[in-house]
């Protein structure tokens, strides 16, 4: 069975429908990436699957063992790096979880570090850490990459590829980066109107930067999202 | 040729503030050195009868009385009559300012019933109801500590309800993302979050305190360094006048101190409390 298993979820504010029974499926170890121009749908609903908002009608089945990352990485500032990645777990094996989930983002040394003394990268690398440290079924990113310069954000991706590939969560990320979504996900979805409008699987080749493949899909996903490269 | 005209300024400029914080050494000195010749100016002053003792003793003198007045144990029963009289008041001020302060923080329901109340009590300077606080409490000790706790209960109340409201709604969000219950987000995220503003609060309130404890001990109190004042005021002591204002400058600088401390020590992780700042 499916990790996340949506079937017709709707979303209204007021008059406008945001979600519009909506179907989507995710399996276990499964990178999904989600594109859209803004005001589409996709924060949306990336918080129904979160359980921050709730949705007005259809099915949604997710699992009890979900986080989110989002763009900024909202760390307590009033508590050490360490206890941020911690927050809400059990004490007795807080320390022990929140240093070893640190050092898979390479971050060891910085355990007892303020949030304030951190780099933009630094800390959303934290923020993952955090999130990784719940083992969670669903890792739902919500343009977790957006405020980050280029370089790091090249960084970032490779790391998360390989968290994920280590981890296997089934795993949503929301991003206005066509080059993002193909280098990162299995499958990448374009939504418009609040529905899934096209789905795309990415081969190991249309991975390759500069390969033929990657250029054939990054125009489609552009032309979905009404691009046009001169 | 044109990028050597630019780079000639540009590293001078940089090499500009080096120097300049050598020179930055001696304000701290001078900062201290015009007080203490301020103080030995006065002192000469009323030394050669310049300066009348009856209208400002020597700065000696007050030292003198100081001396006396505590081995004679006046002062010292004075001074703890005092301090009593603002630290039962600040509790009780500062305790209800904090519990009303997070209920309306917390409760729209709570802030409908009472916030426009507090507001309008607000307007009246906390010293105008003093002949009101005589007719209740006549000149007994639950007065004084009435107009000290009025005193401090709304900065407290104030910067709590506004450190509530200032908490990030996107930590919020975090807090419940990851499964904290709504008990854990109060004191994980809002108390800790408000906890600055709060602190605030809490040195207006102390000033607010000093202030109300003047008022309240010149006007019929049996003891405390106030009454000290008003009683040397019918023998024209002036000496012990200055000293009781002297005291209540130094009560105030070492409460700040503490309070400072406690910023210090309870926002450690804020950027503008931190003893070191910056990257470690």
């Amino acid at each position: 069975m499916s990790t996340v298993l949506a079937e017709k979820i709707t979303r209204r504010y007021g008059e406008r429908t945001v979600l519009h029974e909506l179907d989507l499926a995710i399996e276990r170890g499964e990178f999904v990436a989600l594109l859209g121009k803004s005001g589409c749908g996709k924060t949306t609903l990336l918080r129904a699957l979160a359980g921050l908002d709730p949705v007005d009608g259809g099915s949604l089945s997710v699992p009890q063992r979900r986080t989110v990352v989002f763009q900024e990485h909202r760390l307590l500032p009033w508590w050490k790096v360490w206890r941020n990645v911690a927050i809400g777990l059990p004490r007795a094996t807080a320390r022990a979880k929140a240093q070893s989930a640190l050092e898979e983002v390479g971050l060891a040394n910085h355990a007892d570090a303020w949030p304030v003394t951190l780099s933009g990268g630094e800390a959303q690398r934290v923020a993952l850490a955090r999130a990784l440290v719940r083992e969670p079924e669903l890792l739902l990113l919500d343009e977790p990459f957006a405020a980050l310069d280029a370089l790091t954000r090249i960084k970032m991706h490779g790391l998360v590829r390989d968290l994920t590939s280590r981890h296997r969560p089934a795993v949503l990320l929301v991003t206005h980066d066509v080059d993002e979504s193909i280098l990162l996900a299995d499958r990448v979805l374009t939504m418009r109107d609040g529905r899934i409008a096209a789905v795309h699987e990415v081969s190991a080749t249309a991975r390759e930067r500069g390969s033929a493949s990657f250029a054939a899909l990054r125009g489609t996903l552009l032309g979905e999202l009404g691009v046009s490269e001169a | 040729m044109s990028t050597t005209a630019i780079a000639g300024p540009a590293a001078t400029a940089e090499t500009g503030p080096t120097p300049s914080k050598k020179r930055a050494l001696p304000y701290r000195t001078i900062s201290w050195t015009v007080p203490v010749l301020l103080l030995l100016g006065w002192e000469l002053l009323a030394r050669a009868g310049v300066i009348a003792p009856n209208v400002l003793p020597a700065p000696s003198s007050v030292g003198t009385t100081a001396w006396h007045l505590t081995e004679t144990g006046e002062l010292p029963r004075h001074l703890w009559e005092s301090l009593k009289r603002a630290a039962v008041g600040l509790f009780i001020g500062a305790g209800v300012g904090l519990v009303l302060g997070i209920l309306t923080g917390f409760s729209k329901l709570f802030e409908a019933i009472i916030d426009r109340n507090i507001q309008i009590v607000r307007a009246i300077p906390f010293l105008a109801i003093l002949p009101l606080v005589m007719v209740w409490f006549g000149v007994g000790e639950s007065g004084r500590y009435f107009l000290v706790a009025l005193g401090t209960l709304f900065p407290i109340y104030l910067n709590t309800v506004l450190g509530i409201r200032q908490v990030d709604p996107k930590l919020l969000e975090m807090g419940r993302v990851a499964g904290l219950s709504k008990l854990d987000i109060v004191r994980v995220v809002i108390l800790p979050g408000a906890l600055p503003s709060i602190l605030l609060g809490l040195r207006l309130a102390l000033t607010n305190a000093w202030l109300a404890l003047v008022i309240a001990e010149t006007v019929g109190a049996p003891a405390g360094i106030g009454f000290m004042a008003t009683n040397a005021r019918e023998f024209l002591q002036t000496d012990v006048i200055v000293l009781v204002i002297v005291l209540y400058a130094l009560i105030g600088l070492t409460t700040d101190l503490i309070a400072r401390g406690l910023e210090r020590r309870l926002l450690a992780w804020h950027p503008n409390y931190a003893p070191s700042g910056g990257r470690k």
